[in-house]
């Protein structure tokens, strides 16, 4: 066994939260290149040059590169291994304060029903999962809401097929329109229970920016929503050309021969998210 | 991190050939501007969001009097990123409008000339706008860094309580937008959109 202090698991989340917001990965830059480099439409392509000058002031001056730094979305995957001394989850909880304090990031969590702030960005919503091994595995993606907001869910009978699926992705982004800040990255969730497809959507946006699922026939499906949301036309802002997504990830969980949960997670072109494992 | 070798040659710090407009308006220039029209903006607007709004619309429900006076003024939505030492302002992009679209008409009829935020407005608001000749603008969402370049001043008027949802006053100089409802009804969303097909 593995004996790990929680404290250390407050400074990896600190540490996560404050650089998150300011520097954004090179996944996602490389993606604003490269749709850059491949736009038409004038006003997109300037759009586009101008959320690359934004990342590189961000990151040279340790702004935010949007300053709806979000509400913590943290995965934490603990090993069987490890003995956590302390409270994990204030330890995560803690991290999550002192990097909003600490980096100047917006607190922008407040209660559902009075929505008074809570002052602090806390809480985050977290994720715990196990897994074999001695290791701690921490993911943390700062979520917009602008993005967040145009989620959905559907319990689409399994008559619809992968057709349907394919139809209601699309047409979520379609009716998003320039709400979430295209180009977005769209997180698919596909089967299981209700909430199992909601998680699997959000966890699908961890993934490296772009890259297929390694199931061949759902990388397929992958290509054929993002081929279509793009052939839309809505483009960088909702201003047209032809990069309203920048790329679609889809997970799979088995479900009930009765059903067929669809959740679409979408998230904006400022795509935070980072990792560490300790 | 090397971004350096993916910027655009010149460092821009908005759109290429903006018209500049002074904010407030000035007598007759709203009616010079058409949706998709990219313009730059230097003077002084208000901010204010979800709460703000929520909370100037209950002092009118009230019949009390609004800490500004919104006659002639531009709204921008925003809710910043806190200063640091030395900052004018932290990040300072638009969030999404549709969520003012409940108070907006009550704002207008105070005489508030154009909001400035992102996405699509109501049709209740489009109808709002055309009645009291006012306009939306958009600017460019999640790039909260480099707009925070164009304000140059930031100052506390009211709701302090509310943290970043407070009403704050801007100065700002270069500030890129686009018209995407003009006077005459014009929506440049609904524009691109009628291109594609």
């Amino acid at each position: 066994m593995r004996t790990l202090q929680s404290s250390e698991i407050t400074k990896a989340v600190k540490d996560l939260a404050m650089s998150a917001s300011c520097d954004l990965e090179p996944d996602i830059l490389d993606h604003l290149v490269a749709a850059r480099d491949r736009e038409k439409s004038p006003l997109a392509k300037n759009a586009l040059e101008m959320l690359i000058t934004n990342a590189n002031i961000a990151s040279r001056e340790q702004i935010p590169v949007c300053q709806d730094t979000g509400i913590g979305v943290v995965f934490i995957s603990v090993g069987q291994e490890v003995i956590i001394e302390g409270d994990l989850e204030n330890a995560v909880q803690e991290g999550i304060r002192a990097g909003y304090d600490e980096g100047y990031l917006r607190k922008s969590v407040c209660d559902p029903v009075t929505r008074k702030n809570t002052g602090t960005n806390v809480p985050a919503v977290v994720h715990y999962e196990l897994e074999p091994g001695d290791r701690v595995h921490i993911a943390f993606l700062p979520k917009g809401c602008g993005s967040e907001n145009m989620s959905g869910l559907v319990m689409l009978p399994p008559s619809a097929g992968i057709a349907g699926v394919v139809d209601y992705v699309v047409q979520k982004v379609k009716d998003a329109g320039s709400n979430p800040c295209p180009p977005v990255v769209v997180g698919v969730g596909l089967g299981g229970t209700f909430e199992k497809a909601a998680l699997l959507a959000k966890k699908s946006l961890l993934r490296p920016l772009g890259e297929p699922n390694p199931d061949k026939n759902v990388a397929e499906i992958e290509q054929e929503i993002l081929q279509r949301i793009n052939r839309e036309g809505q483009g960088v802002m909702g201003w047209g050309g032809v990069n309203t997504a920048l790329a679609v990830h889809m997970e799979t969980y088995p479900t009930h021969i009765a059903s067929l949960p669809v959740a679409v997670n979408i998230q904006c072109h400022a795509h935070r998210h980072k990792e560490v494992e300790l | 991190m090397d971004i350096e070798k993916h910027l655009p040659k010149r460092e821009k710090s908005g759109f290429e050939n903006l018209k500049p407009v002074r904010v407030p308006f000035e007598e007759g220039v709203l009616e010079t501007l058409q949706a998709g029209d990219l313009i730059s903006l230097s003077g002084s607007l208000f901010t204010g969001r979800d709460q703000t709004h929520r909370r100037l619309v209950t002092l009118l429900d009230e019949g009390r009097e609004l800490p500004v006076d919104l006659k002639g003024q531009l709204l921008y939505y925003v809710g910043p990123s806190p200063a640091k030492p030395g900052q004018v302002i932290g990040a300072a992009g638009p969030t999404t409008s549709y969520r003012m679209d409940a108070y907006t008409p009550r704002l207008l009829e105070l005489g508030l000339k154009a909001t400035l935020g992102k996405g699509a407005r109501s049709m209740v608001v489009r109808a709002a706008m055309k009645k009291h000749g006012a306009i939306y603008l958009a600017t460019i969402g999640g790039a909260g860094a480099l707009l925070s370049k164009s304000i140059v001043k930031s100052e506390l008027v009211a709701f302090e309580d509310a943290g970043p949802e407070a009403l704050f006053r801007f100065e700002v100089e270069g500030f890129p937008a686009v018209v995407i409802n003009d006077i005459a009804g014009n929506d440049f969303y609904e524009i691109v959109k009628a291109r594609k097909q």
